[in-house]
């Protein structure tokens, strides 16, 4: 497919247009940072923006999703049944994610789509998910996509990627789902030769602005008991205070605690968000935790990104650079240096 | 109250202010004193900051030798509270703190999680952190590269940019209404104690919100807290929560569930506060850490400002005194609790 070129009123106004084809999500200054919000009348996109703070992960995998319902009333005919919640999977778009947080889909899709287990909400909702990308012409310091699969105008996981010419943007469809996105949507032209060198000349521009580089080559071929047994872990634990802040804000971590709850005789089953920086994360119904210190757990965090997703799966490491860990570490420990201590180790 | 040189009153205000460099003597102060402490045995460890990776980030570090104290760091991003990490220790350690970082200390050893002998206090007389979000409002959000001081003077630099601020207009809330920037416990200073603020008034804010009715009152907090992931670096941050099992992570019962139902969020948030009545010295470490920017502090101001009110009572200020609510008297003036 061609690459089409819109004005950047015209891309707002096709955004418009596609509003019964596709619930739209775009990324929208709320307070003091971004959120992606539906695209609704009084809330204006702003693509030129850095990135969300939280990642747009919870829109294919929200932080708390009721998976079952029953009823716990001996008298109801149902009692006891457990059936799966009424669910939707319209149709959507997110308009404006980085080309890290689409990588990252790539990344945790292995842990819900794969030969063994398919996880029927991620799976149904990532499916229904096209993901329109925005280049990132102004890396930031604490970007490392470049290092670990990626890069700023990396197309990894995208369907379309759109690449800011200044006045316009230049939209490439990448997959069907995206040439679909883009044949729908009203306005545009077909790029000609001039705006195609242009936005490769911004791509090669920004991915010489990266300044932020990890090495991950030697990881794999580390002995995971050296690392796990290495003598830096509690340096690097010291200064923890063993919040959820990286694992919420990242958007490849993935992991989750199921919860039944119960209003008077509803019961719904929940899953939600959960983060291997909590001691209840591994506390056995024995009452023993196998990961009762910190520095275990931040080490569980750091080895699960770097060595174990790593060995698993043969294809790099959990972690697309995107740098909110980074950034928003109450305590500034920062993954690029944890990197080098292992990879160098 | 004050221990080592507590008794000395005389006070040099400001005299480098201007020149740049005071940050520098007190990190060169802050480093040439844990080299002594841990080259004489005094301490075994010293607990005080690093220079963080990225801009207006501090990293708390726990050194072991004195070769090791060049990187102890000290400048107005030393925001969090570092009482955090003594909870149980059993080294002699060496300490750097602030005024509510020293308050949190008296409170650590009233409530038994460490003790004085234990202890090697560095006072830090401190006017005030800079708040990072402030900051990144003032540049409207571009990114920063490098963010330095010279004096009262917060120079900020991004790509494209360099603004110069004034560090008064950038602290945080709750350093512009600190009432206790000396330390109140300490062994050594690393400079001259600093003129305390005069004439604030710390709760301007609670009095706006106490004179809401009660539906504009729920509907303040419900809004306050719609953002929270329930990450809980608030309760993390805070020196104040060391329970070995906090409420919310009770499974047998739960009292809390997990999901993010906002009854869930908001129990949560009451009971932290709650919990930290009249021990709460408004060090502001948990509105500083919140990643989505919750302004915490206003449910514990509130109880502060009771505990002053009702009790005549800032946490942290005495060894010799009990906090409020851990005492009881035959002759309490309250009927109820006689």
């Amino acid at each position: 497919m061609k690459s089409k070129v819109f004005t950047k009123d015209e891309w707002i106004a096709g955004l418009e247009s596609l509003k019964e084809s596709y619930s739209v999500f775009v990324p929208v200054k709320t307070g003091d940072f971004h959120s992606f919000m539906p695209l609704e009348g009084g809330k204006s996109p702003d693509f030129d923006y850095q990135n969300t703070r939280l990642s747009p992960k919870s829109l294919v995998y929200p932080e708390s999703e009721r998976m079952f319902e029953y009823i716990v009333d001996e008298k109801d005919p149902e009692y006891n049944i457990m059936k799966e919640a009424k669910k939707e999977f319209p149709p959507q778009a997110i308009v404006g994610i980085r080309p890290c947080d689409a990588h990252a889909f790539q990344i945790v899709k292995v842990n819900f789509d794969n030969p063994e287990y398919r996880d029927p909400w991620w799976v149904r909702r990532f499916e229904a998910t096209t993901l329109v990308g925005v280049g990132c012409n102004e890396p930031c310091s604490t970007c490392f996509c470049a290092s670990v699969g990626g890069g700023p105008y990396s197309e990894k996981g995208l369907d379309v990627l759109l690449y800011d010419l200044g006045a316009q943007y230049l939209a490439k469809g990448l997959t069907k789902k995206g040439e679909a996105f883009l044949s729908k949507m009203t306005g545009g032209k077909e790029a000609g030769e001039l705006e195609i060198g242009e936005a490769e000349e911004i791509a090669r521009k920004s991915k010489e602005k990266i300044s932020s580089k990890v090495h991950t080559e030697n990881l794999k071929d580390k002995s995971v008991l050296e690392l796990f047994n290495a003598p830096f872990w509690e340096d690097v634990a010291f200064a923890c205070i063993n919040c959820g802040t990286c694992t919420f804000l990242c958007p490849t971590c993935w992991c989750f605690d199921i919860q039944d709850e119960l209003y008077g005789k509803q019961g719904d089953r929940i899953r939600n968000w959960d983060s291997c920086m909590f001691p209840l994360f591994t506390l056995h119904g024995s009452g023993h935790n196998p990961r009762s210190e910190k520095f275990q757990r931040v080490r569980q965090r750091f080895m699960h990104k770097l060595k174990y997703y790593v060995d698993k799966y043969g294809n790099g490491v959990q972690c697309s650079g995107c740098g909110r860990c980074v950034q928003f570490c109450p305590v500034n420990i920062d993954i690029r240096q944890v990197i080098e201590l292992m990879n160098n180790h | 109250m004050a221990r080592g040189k507590g008794g000395r009153s005389r006070q040099v205000f400001d005299q480098e202010e201007g020149r740049g460099g005071v940050m520098l003597e007190y990190t060169e102060k802050i480093r040439e004193t844990a080299k002594k402490l841990l080259e004489s045995g005094k301490v075994e460890v010293f607990i005080g900051y690093k220079k963080g990776s990225v801009p207006m980030m501090n990293e708390p570090v726990l050194i072991r030798s004195p070769e090791e104290t060049d990187v102890l760091h000290w400048d107005s991003h030393c925001a969090l509270n570092l009482c955090n990490y003594l909870t149980k220790r059993k080294e002699k350690i060496g300490i750097v703190a602030t005024g509510c970082n020293s308050r949190n200390i008296v409170i650590h050893i009233i409530e038994n999680q460490i003790s004085r002998d234990q202890l090697y206090i560095v006072g830090v007389p401190c006017k005030g952190m800079v708040d990072h979000r402030a900051v990144k409002r003032a540049v409207n959000h571009r990114e920063i590269l490098e963010v330095t001081e010279e004096g009262d003077t917060i120079v900020v630099k991004g790509r494209d940019f360099e603004e110069k601020l004034e560090k008064n207009k950038v602290l945080q809330s709750n350093c512009a209404v600190c009432r206790h920037r000396n330390p109140v416990i300490y062994d050594e200073l690393v400079a001259e104690l600093v003129e305390e603020q005069k004439d604030v008034e710390p709760y301007k804010d609670v009095a706006m919100i106490e004179e809401m009715d009660p539906d504009r009152k729920w509907g303040f907090f419900t809004r306050m807290i719609s953002t929270c992931i329930r990450c809980y670096a608030c309760r993390n941050a805070c020196p104040l929560c060391y329970c070995p099992t906090c409420f919310v992570d009770e499974s047998r019962p739960q009292w809390v569930g997990k999901s993010i139902d906002p009854t869930d969020t908001m129990t949560f948030h009451l009971l932290r506060a709650y919990h930290c009545a009249g021990r709460c010295t408004d060090c502001g470490a948990c509105e500083r850490v919140c990643p989505v920017g919750i302004s915490v502090r206003q449910f514990t101001k509130k109880l502060n400002k009771d505990a002053e009110e009702l009790f005549d009572w800032e946490a942290g200020l005495s060894l010799d005194q009990r906090p409020p609510l851990d005492v009881y008297r035959p002759d309490d003036y309250n009927d109820f609790i006689r």
